[in-house]
């Protein structure tokens, strides 16, 4: 005997899609993620500018004028201008060795690379100055050679980039892996010079990678708190980053100036964000223009 | 288990899927929806099984509205092109899946459920690979394991979105022939939609043939093939042979060629195309009489039983030769070379006034 | 000849690795060698009674278990806020998309100051939980608020493109057998998601593990009480007690290194189930 199993059929009407929740899941699901999002996201961001302005727009102008501010802006500049360009030498080179040629280890490397991203920010720090700091390995050295690299620039550069490290070879490595050899081979068949073919072929084609990952790069670079924190020593109007100064005027009890400061670094952030979406947007467009091709 | 379809219509923004769609599905036959891509048999198939909302219509099943009838609750079996088996179950998993998901008190227990999807697994003679997984199966089989999956539930119609299309050219073959003896077992009313003409010819006991959201045909396989009933129809079935003629009165002129047109007795001096299969065409040496056309042997393709020729006719400018096609003792009597002149004479023609075809690239 | 590298028309093979170790020895794993050399110069026992120490082990206490709390709230939001991004839409949904990187992109000294002023018992929502007396900054829970803060992206940015990929025929094919959205969530969508989401819990955690900057404006410091690994590896560098730093220091990086290798098996399992 076979077994017979009828349903009741439901006689209500409903023209909800087969594969759609009903309304009031949908409405419910959104709104409790909005709230969560709200609460731990868009509060925080808006309480910055709210804060930095609560005392008026002259209190703002003078904090982020304040000489020991304009400092901090143009140390954090410095820091950003050294370590992108250095970290998007590497990113290609990296890149280029992983992506375009086929050797054993290779898996290794890539982990190595994002060893930064997996390291504690202040363990950053602090390893560096067990290299260059006073008990370090070459402490002594330096110091007799009058060169100071922990608690000074140098210092702040090194840990930064050693933050920043992984940002632009993690989005070019596969991109040029998914581009292949082939257009690369074409050019070197066709006579082109090493340097001619990477100019000519391989940057056009990595452009908008390589500039995703500079954008993300120098946002890290900017905001570093925890590695910075560990080897600059804090010295006002001299080794302070943005984020060191802004730590400063908050333990100072100067929150308007801490915000202030800070509404600088926020505002970085969300250019940050326009930029990479406008570039993933860009990229999505791209990818279904070829698509329809 | 019949499904009735009355006027369906479907709008997906501008595109006009189906157009006032009708369609009665007999109890126990196996239906197939044929079409190009865009022609709206999928979106038919999924409206009947409740996976897309008409925008107006009904969908009645053995005379019941089921129009608003959540798909859960429709009893259908459908099988998806891609398989879409479940890659995180083995197959036994799959196919008792229907059957566990159940409400407590419909639910088979688990010794009825193990025994039932054996007996299916067992039907589509993959019983062996019950606890596998989805990928380590092959196409074919995955797509048996679909349709196992899919009878599991015991549906009242049997639901089947180009079944074969993702599959190579054998073993669609093959599977082709399986599920014909498999409903011939059965007996489960079934729809397929497919846009391979020889896979509907072959299978169904009737095809309808779709165009643009509307049906242009219903029929049995000899029925749309030997007397199509549009242009449509005449170009997506099988090779044809397009001539322009001119009707007047009954009869239909095709260069010297002058044919009797019985049912276009009304017309007056009206251009039409007439449509002529390739296997209707008689070739000869010599012209008996004033009704034929001359023309020239420009190819032969003599592989196989049936040979191919490809003809020109004098002073024809189109770009599309005459596609003939003659059996090999035929061919043998006429001795035909790359070159020779021959007359032709259509053994059977149907002439479509040229408004009707306007929207027919040719 | 080795079999190192397979042959290439291409050139600048040489020149492009030799570039990339040199500077990956030179920044990266020279200096990370420091810190384990350093500590190898300890006895074990000393190395050990530096890491076992009360104050050390209530701080190991606090980092992992507030992390975890935290990774495991994102697990649940984060795959909730993915799927309301993929599967519905409502007004100003590119926006909020692009916000949910926002913890990636905002420096962690402001999002400490910022969360710290926001839960302060004077601060928007901190006077809200007063009076039930919830206090949230300055203790483990303003710990946890912060470290919810940083981890945010992580699951979302793992658990979405899964959830994009999945083909609507699987739903379907769940729906035409009868299954309800609840049983085709659970029993469909769900174990095909898991990989994604336990990478994103992974990373989400191994990323509280470390973090100094959002969390030390909020914690209080309080030793034992609301003290983190990495703030006390601070302290005692700014104590001079150089010895102590490396030695937490090299307990953290393990743990990292423990974390890299759990997150590299399962993205390889989540790779595996979603191309399967």
């Amino acid at each position: 005997m076979t077994t017979t199993i009828t349903f009741p059929i439901s006689g209500k009407t409903f023209r909800q899609r087969a594969t759609e929740e009903p309304a009031w899941v949908r409405y419910s699901l959104v709104t409790v993620a909005l709230l969560f999002l709200t609460l731990f996201l868009f509060v925080p961001l808006i309480s910055v500018f709210y804060e930095a302005l609560k005392k008026g727009v002259d209190v703002y102008l003078a904090a982020i004028t304040a000489p020991d501010a304009v400092s901090a802006i143009k140390l954090t500049l410095t820091v950003a201008a050294i370590a992108v360009p250095l970290n998007l030498v590497f990113g290609v080179a990296a890149a280029w060795s992983i992506a375009k040629f086929e050797f054993r280890g290779k898996n290794l490397l890539i982990t190595l690379i994002d060893l930064p991203f997996s390291v504690s920010p202040v363990v950053s720090g602090l390893i560096y100055v067990l290299v260059f700091g006073l008990q370090g390995w070459l402490g002594p050295w330096l110091a007799e050679h009058d060169l100071k690299i922990i608690f000074a620039v140098p210092g702040i550069v090194l840990a930064t980039v050693f933050v920043t490290v992984p940002f632009i070879a993690r989005e070019l490595i596969p991109l040029m892996q998914a581009q292949g050899t082939e257009e690369e081979e074409a050019a070197v068949v066709l006579g082109a010079s090493g340097w001619q073919t990477f100019w000519q072929i391989t940057l056009p084609n990595i452009k908008w990678g390589l500039l995703y990952g500079a954008i993300l790069c120098n946002a890290r670079a900017m905001g570093e708190f925890g590695a910075v924190s560990v080897v600059s020593g804090h010295i006002r109007g001299s080794t302070n980053t943005l984020p060191l100064h802004v730590e400063i005027l908050y333990n100072e009890y100067n929150f308007a100036a801490a915000f202030a400061v800070a509404s600088l670094l926020a505002l970085l952030a969300l250019v940050t964000l326009a930029l990479k979406t406008l570039i993933e947007f860009r990229n999505k467009q791209h990818q279904t223009l070829r698509g329809d091709a | 288990m019949s499904i009735e379809v009355l006027s369906l219509s479907k709008q997906f923004g501008a595109f006009t899927a189906l157009h006032d769609v009708s369609l009665q599905v007999h109890s126990g036959e196996l239906l197939a929806l044929l079409g190009p891509s865009g022609s709206g048999k999928t979106t038919l198939l999924r409206v009947i099984a409740g996976l897309e909302t008409a925008d107006s219509g009904q969908v009645l099943f053995h005379g019941e509205d089921a129009t608003d009838q959540h798909v859960r609750d429709r009893q259908v079996g459908f099988v998806f092109q891609h398989y879409a088996l479940f890659r995180n179950m083995t197959i036994f998993d799959n196919v008792a899946f229907g059957l566990n998901v159940r409400p407590k008190k419909f639910r088979p227990t688990q010794e009825e459920i193990r025994a039932r999807v054996m007996k299916l697994l067992h039907l589509v003679q993959l019983d062996w690979l019950a606890d596998r997984y989805p990928h380590q199966l092959s196409g074919g089989q995955r797509q048996r394991i679909a349709l196992a999956r899919a009878l599991a539930v015991e549906p009242k119609v049997l639901l089947l979105d180009e079944p074969f299309g993702a599959l190579d050219a054998k073993v669609r073959k093959e599977l082709r022939a399986w599920l014909r003896r498999l409903h011939d077992d059965m007996h489960i009313t079934s729809v397929f939609v497919t846009h391979d003409q020889e896979e509907a010819l072959e299978v169904a006991d009737r095809v309808v043939v779709m165009n643009e959201g509307k049906i242009e045909q219903i029929g049995t396989p000899d029925e749309v093939y030997e007397q199509p009933a549009s242009p449509f129809v005449y170009e997506f079935l099988g090779n044809v042979n397009l001539f322009h003629s001119r009707l007047h009165r009954g009869r239909a002129w095709i260069g010297d060629l002058e044919v009797d047109a019985p049912e276009h007795a009304e017309a007056e001096e009206l251009a039409a195309i007439a449509y002529v299969r390739p296997h209707e065409i008689e070739v000869t040496r010599e012209s008996n009489g004033g009704s034929t056309l001359a023309a020239q042997v420009v190819h032969i393709l003599s592989v196989g039983p049936i040979v191919r020729l490809e003809l020109r006719r004098e002073n024809d400018e189109s770009i599309n030769p005459i596609q003939v096609e003659i059996s090999k003792e035929r061919f043998r009597e006429l001795k035909l070379v790359k070159g020779d002149k021959v007359f032709i004479k259509p053994k059977r023609l149907d002439l479509f006034p040229n408004h009707l075809t306007s929207n027919l690239t040719h | 000849m080795s079999t190192f590298k397979q042959h290439s028309i291409l050139p600048g093979f040489n020149l492009a690795l030799g570039f990339t170790l040199l500077y990956l020895s030179l920044i990266v794993l020279i200096p990370l060698s420091a810190a384990f050399i350093r500590t190898a110069e300890l006895t074990w026992s000393e190395f050990w009674s530096i890491v076992t120490t009360p104050r050390v082990l209530a701080s190991y206490r606090l980092t992992f278990g507030v992390s975890f709390a935290a990774a495991l709230v994102n697990a649940v939001f984060g795959l909730l806020v993915a799927w309301v991004l993929v599967r519905y839409h409502f007004p100003g949904k590119k926006i909020v998309d692009a916000l949910v990187d926002l913890p990636f992109a905002l420096p962690t000294a402001v999002a400490g100051i910022a969360l710290t002023a926001l839960y302060s018992g004077n601060g928007w929502i901190g006077q809200h939980l007063k009076p039930f007396g919830i206090k949230v900054a300055f203790t483990p829970l303003g710990i946890f608020v912060a470290l919810t803060f940083i981890g945010l992206p992580f699951v979302v940015r793992t658990v979405q493109p899964v959830l994009e990929d999945i083909e609507a025929e699987l739903e379907e094919a769940a729906a035409t057998l009868g299954a309800n959205r609840w049983q085709t969530f659970t029993h469909i969508i769900f174990p095909v998601l898991f990989p994604a989401l336990m990478t994103g819990f992974a990373l989400a955690f191994a990323r509280a593990i470390g973090e100094y900057g959002s969390v030390i404006f909020i914690a209080g410091n309080m030793p034992m009480i609301s003290e983190i690994t990495p703030l006390l590896i601070v302290t005692k560098l700014e104590q001079y007690d150089y010895a102590g730093a490396t030695a937490l220091s090299v307990v953290m990086l393990v743990i990292s290194f423990i974390l890299l290798l759990i997150i590299n098996l399962l993205q390889w399992w989540n790779r595996r189930s979603t191309q399967a």
